[in-house]
């Protein structure tokens, strides 16, 4: 078994790309998520496996430095948190729109503009709607441990490549900033050349042979009627993802009248208030999204045919409660409880907004 | 066995490294732990806090409200923190630079003069270990020998040399705890 470790959130994710083989990071410093940088300069895998580990000149660059050598095949990325990711959202539909792979994690922290440093969920809508412009979607996970942080590096690189597709790991301050225990994942070593070519042969920028027409890594098509079948083929890629990639996690639904939908730190939190509220004799549950796009909607529908009532628990004004709405569709009520602006709910003002909003209404 | 533990004081008072020595230590006997730092724009002299959860179980939230113990080290910690203990649990408390006592009856509040202690030993960096003995002393929740493993884990082997003059901080901390409430 490997090696347990107490590591924060951040310095995990570091470890993480470089133990998945991963060929690139290029980023720019910001709170909370500095350590991932810091850590991967410690670290110092360029001695190690040959990852290329670049400070940038700012997020604009570092998300642009991704996409070229994304365009290559390889397994490339970067990390930021709210500010430098809305700095990065051009070259993220940029990416979507060239079907390039990569891997963007965002820790998120309190806005509106620089806000504060303090852990938000706030960038939902960004993170899940496309955030740029244009009809795309990133592949949204949303880790709620350290031990999630290390997972998530290699499953977001995986269904990133699977899907041709840019895939995001939406954490916040509280998880990058936590330590916990976690096991490390084996070494992989980084794809060759051959390999790279066996795995993305067929679009990746590798060099033009006699043998094969030039690939070209581009999101501009002036033909409207092209740009339309290519907008299909993306939409059919994404309707691809909802069917197979949702992941989710019950926690004691099995008896439960009411549910908390939470996903990331709040999910944790809201663990805490299922057992004070269950002490009082209120059967509560969680239902947590791994996935925020593709979002659970079938299996919060269920749910929702076996419960009295939905609270969703986000540390932003309201925003994933949306999605959960419109997976109800009206069947029973669901209101939303949230801070904001990088304060953190308690357990307890959870339990008694769940009893005040749901079970008092 | 769930324990959940406040550490507050001032920066550089070694708040969050005792913190993760005492994590390090739940690891060592095969708990699961989490420690929670309250991040920001922080600095020497200002205030610290971290969050320690040992556990049998999966841990739940790192945010918590009320505590079963809770470590201060400072003023601001003391009038921050003593009515998040919850009744019944523990309350330890550094006297230095501290002018209004903590009053609750219905907690365990105990004293560790920490800072006379280390200033004594002429070696203030041990002070957040005479405290970590302290806090053993009334809850030996992690045994001393994991505590050391648990040194051994998060040091740099070429600090390694400074075990021995840790452990025995936390000896004198766990020979030095007053009572100052007891139910």
């Amino acid at each position: 078994m490997a090696e347990v470790k107490l590591m924060k959130g951040n310095e995990v994710i570091a470890e993480a790309a470089i133990r998945c083989g991963c060929d690139g990071y290029f980023g720019y410093p910001i709170t909370p998520q500095s350590e991932v940088m810091e850590t991967l300069m410690l670290r110092k895998p360029w001695e190690e496996t040959g990852m290329v580990v670049l400070q940038a000149e700012s997020e604009l660059a570092s998300i642009n430095m991704v996409y070229g050598a994304a365009a290559t095949g390889k397994k490339v990325m970067t990390s930021s948190s709210s500010p430098g990711i809305s700095l990065m959202q051009e070259g993220l539909t940029y990416l979507a729109g060239a079907e390039l792979p990569c891997l963007v994690v965002d820790v998120v922290r309190g806005g509106p503009g620089l806000g504060t440093i303090q852990p938000a969920q706030s960038d939902y809508f960004q993170a899940v709607k496309g955030g740029g412009h244009g009809d795309y979607h990133l592949i949204v996970l949303a880790p709620a441990s350290v031990q999630e942080m290390n997972d998530f590096v290699d499953l977001g690189f995986e269904l990133a490549f699977k899907y041709r597709n840019p895939a995001m790991i939406l954490a916040d301050g509280v998880i990058g900033q936590m330590m916990e225990k976690v096991q490390l994942s084996d070494y992989k070593p980084r794809w060759t050349d051959e390999e790279i070519e066996k795995i993305s042969g067929d679009w990746a920028l590798t060099g033009k042979k006699a043998n094969r027409q030039r690939h070209i890594a581009t999101s501009l098509e002036l033909d409207s009627y092209k740009q339309e079948v290519f907008n299909q083929k993306l939409q059919a890629k994404y309707r691809e993802m909802e069917e197979k990639e949702v992941r989710c996690e019950e926690i004691a639904c099995e008896d439960a009248d009411y549910l908390f939908v939470a996903y990331g730190s709040c999910s944790r939190i809201c663990q805490k208030a299922v057992q004070l509220a269950r002490e009082k004799g209120i059967k509560v549950g969680i239902l947590r999204p791994i996935t925020l796009y593709p979002f659970p909607t079938k299996e919060i529908a269920n749910l929702a045919k076996k419960v009295k009532g939905i609270l969703t628990v986000e540390m932003s004004a309201g925003q994933m409660v949306e999605d959960v709405r419109l997976a109800v569709n009206g069947l029973i009520p669901v209101e939303h409880y949230g801070r904001f602006g990088g304060v953190i709910p308690t357990p307890d003002e959870i339990v008694e907004a769940l009893e005040k909003q749901i079970i008092g209404a | 066995m769930t324990e959940e533990i406040i550490i507050a004081g001032f920066g550089g008072q070694g708040v969050l490294s005792m913190g993760k020595i005492l994590a390090y230590s739940g690891i060592m006997q095969d708990q699961e732990v989490a420690w929670m730092p309250s991040y920001g724009p922080e600095m020497r002299g200002g205030t610290a806090n971290v969050t320690v959860i040992l556990s049998d179980e999966r841990i739940s939230s790192p945010i918590l409200t009320q505590y079963d113990t809770a470590i201060v080290l400072n003023q601001q910690s003391l009038d921050k923190f003593e009515s998040r203990v919850k009744p019944g649990g523990v309350l330890i408390y550094d006297p230095n630079g501290i002018t209004h006592e903590p009053t609750r009856k219905d907690i365990n509040i105990y004293k560790v003069e920490g800072t006379r202690l280390a200033a004594e030993a002429g070696n203030p960096k041990i002070f957040n270990m005479i405290i970590l003995g302290g806090f053993l002393k009334v809850k030996p929740i992690v045994k001393l020998e994991n505590v050391e493993k648990g040194l051994q884990k998060s040091l740099p082997a070429r600090h390694h040399k400074m075990i021995p003059m840790n452990i025995e901080a936390i000896q004198t901390g766990m020979n030095h705890v007053e009572v100052v409430n007891q139910l």
